[in-house]
């Protein structure tokens, strides 16, 4: 008895849980925890949902007009009437260029970064070259684009010129996503191969690669949908307002050569929305969709590909 | 023993692998160099002949075209470029940062994955398709909403450079957070902390270095942004006076004129040498978020 006077002295009764009971200081540390978790939870929505909005805005503008006439049409009319063919080629032509460009060169530069660079100063300037790689502003590339593919290597603006700016361009991103599918694999299996008495190169090539080949696919997917996506390096390097392309048959198929200048569907938004007049609203509208469906679905792919890695990883 | 062929092959073409891949290591140096290089080859005889670099800097016309006297002054378009910068991180880094709390802190796991694939789907969007929104939606919402003539200008390119930034801000903030060891969590908790005083008083001292670099990247894109800045801030070479004056920045001018210009003129370098100019500055940007990030390990180390 003489115990529960104490506890109940001590603010403390005995009924229940009241012995837990919240004390002030208690009680406004869980408010402010509350407004604070609300408040951030408020702008993270704020930044999501008008997105959300301006996507259905865009959705809803755009579905007059998207069709797949609208799809494998060539612009019209100085480019106020007919589709987007032309340009959607002229982006397939150019992401796959520059993929054949960047895609060794960053995949191996992964690998020497992973697997051979030691910790050392060397290395920390390759690694802070990469990381400015990827900072350099997009008009700055094409200005190197210019002077380096354009003028010096004498390629001409051409989709060859453009596709190698893209390349250096995307360049980190496949560097830094080889590096960070190598880094997971775990050291043991090089261990146990180097035991075998495989040599570096050996190892890498028949246990470290194949092992990584799907986490480095996916930066590989990922320089697939930045470098469909990006206008200012293609500016002066080879994207042209017009051409006039085949309208049919196999050739309106593969209308560029490499050394031509080709529409890409990032400057052909930019032109019918800002340099030409006279365009319908739809018009625009329906190419931006169609080029962020290609981005996102592009993007959509790689996150899927990475959830079902992670799924299926056995160690 | 006895090697087969195409073993003892790819033991003596070991040697030529390695090398190419230490090369291709070593690339990102050379194209490093290879783009300050080529950019500043063509900028450099118009830097060095006919330019004053202190006019250069300081006047605040930009009339590469005028007959009678053509002046390259870049001052109106560094305060174009700074005053959409500054708006977009004065947006950005406190909803960035605090959306990166958020996700890493505050919400359960299944949205927090959820939240993380549509900013990761945001930072894919391309930049003119931002410019795109700026110029279609948010132009007449802000003519709308401001009485403004025009909707395109530095509140447009703002907001614009805003949501684009945020998603890297978002990211690389929650990569600090999550670097900070589980264990301070821990011992916060254990003392009776909440989750907000441990956000406040633990998290944020011990991240702050991988915060601060965040918010520099982010603002370093924004420096950058080319076609969205171009097609949503407007055409005026001007010193704003208000939130809703439009403004050109350094970069958009490179991507408006660069067309027009004549090969080896004046202009084309002076357009050269503006492209030197935003080189350097993503340099100190990036070499500097690195050495605030590398600080802190440093520290921890030691």
């Amino acid at each position: 008895m003489a115990d529960a006077a104490a506890l109940t002295a001590h603010g403390v009764t005995d009924e229940g849980n009241t012995r837990f009971a919240a004390s002030d200081v208690e009680r406004r540390k869980l408010l402010v925890e509350r407004i604070a978790a609300s408040i951030l939870g408020l702008v993270t929505c704020s930044l999501v949902l008008p997105l959300v909005g301006i996507m259905a805005v865009l959705i809803v503008k755009a579905m007059p007009v998207l069709s797949w006439a609208f799809l494998t049409q060539n612009p019209q009319k100085y480019m106020t009437a007919g589709g987007i063919w032309a340009p959607l080629v002229g982006t397939f032509y150019l992401v796959v260029l520059s993929l054949a460009v960047a895609a060794p060169i960053g995949i191996l530069a992964g690998v020497y970064l992973n697997e051979y660079a030691g910790d050392n100063w060397g290395t920390r300037i390759v690694n802070m070259a990469v990381v400015n790689l990827a900072g350099v502003p997009s008009i700055v590339h094409a200005l190197f684009g210019v002077g380096a593919f354009v003028l010096f290597a004498g390629m001409g603006r051409s989709v060859m010129a453009a596709s190698c700016t893209l390349a250096i361009m995307t360049l980190p991103v496949i560097i830094s996503s080889t590096r960070e599918a190598l880094a997971a694999v775990p050291q043991s299996f090089r261990e146990a191969c180097w035991n075998m008495g495989a040599s570096r190169w050996q190892t890498i090539r028949t246990i470290v690669l194949p092992n990584a080949i799907s986490g480095i696919l996916t930066g590989v997917i990922l320089q697939v949908s930045r470098a469909a996506g990006e206008t200012a390096p293609i500016l002066f390097t080879g994207a042209v307002f017009y051409v006039a392309t085949p309208e049919t048959g196999l050739a309106s198929s593969l209308p560029y050569g490499l050394w031509d200048r080709c529409m890409a569907l990032s400057y052909h938004l930019f032109t019918i929305t800002t340099q030409v007049t006279g365009v319908s609203e739809g018009l625009s509208y329906a190419t931006a969709v169609v080029l962020i469906g290609l981005v996102i679905s592009v993007n959509l792919i790689s996150i899927g590909f990475r959830v079902y890695l992670r799924g299926r990883k056995r160690w | 023993m006895r090697q087969t062929l195409s073993n003892r092959l790819g033991v003596a073409a070991e040697p030529i692998i390695e090398w190419t891949i230490r090369l291709c290591g070593w690339s990102a140096i050379f194209f490093v160099f290879a783009i300050f290089f080529f950019v500043f080859r063509e900028g450099a005889p118009f830097l060095f002949g006919k330019l004053d670099i202190v006019e250069f800097l300081t006047n605040v016309n930009w009339r590469p075209d005028s007959r009678i006297k053509a002046q390259y002054g870049v001052l109106a378009l560094i305060t174009g470029t700074a005053a959409v910068t500054a708006l977009a991180a004065l947006i950005a880094v406190p909803a960035g940062l605090g959306a990166a709390v958020f996700v890493s802190e505050f919400c359960p796991r299944r949205l927090r994955e959820v939240l993380k694939i549509v900013i990761e789907l945001l930072a894919a969007i391309p930049s003119v398709v931002w410019g795109f929104i700026g110029y279609m939606v948010l132009n007449p919402l802000i003519i709308w909403a401001t009485g403004a003539p025009i909707g395109i200008n530095i509140l447009n390119g703002g907001i614009i450079l805003a949501l684009m930034s945020v998603p890297i801000i978002m990211s690389m903030g929650e990569d600090a957070l999550r670097a900070v060891p589980d264990t301070y969590r821990e011992a916060a908790i254990a003392l009776g902390a909440s989750r907000w005083q441990l956000v406040y008083k633990v998290l944020m001292p011990a991240a702050k270095n991988g915060l601060l670099a965040a918010a520099l990247l982010g603002i370093g894109r924004s420096v950058g942004e080319t076609m969205a800045v171009l097609m949503a801030t407007g055409h005026s070479i001007q010193i704003p006076g208000s939130l809703l004056d439009p403004v050109r920045t350094l970069t958009a001018t490179i991507a408006a004129e660069l067309g027009e210009t004549v090969e080896g003129g004046d202009h084309y370098r002076a357009l050269f040498v503006i492209g030197t100019l935003l080189m350097l500055m993503s340099l100190i940007v990036n070499v500097t978020a690195d050495l605030v990030v590398k600080g802190v390990r440093g520290k921890q180390n030691g």
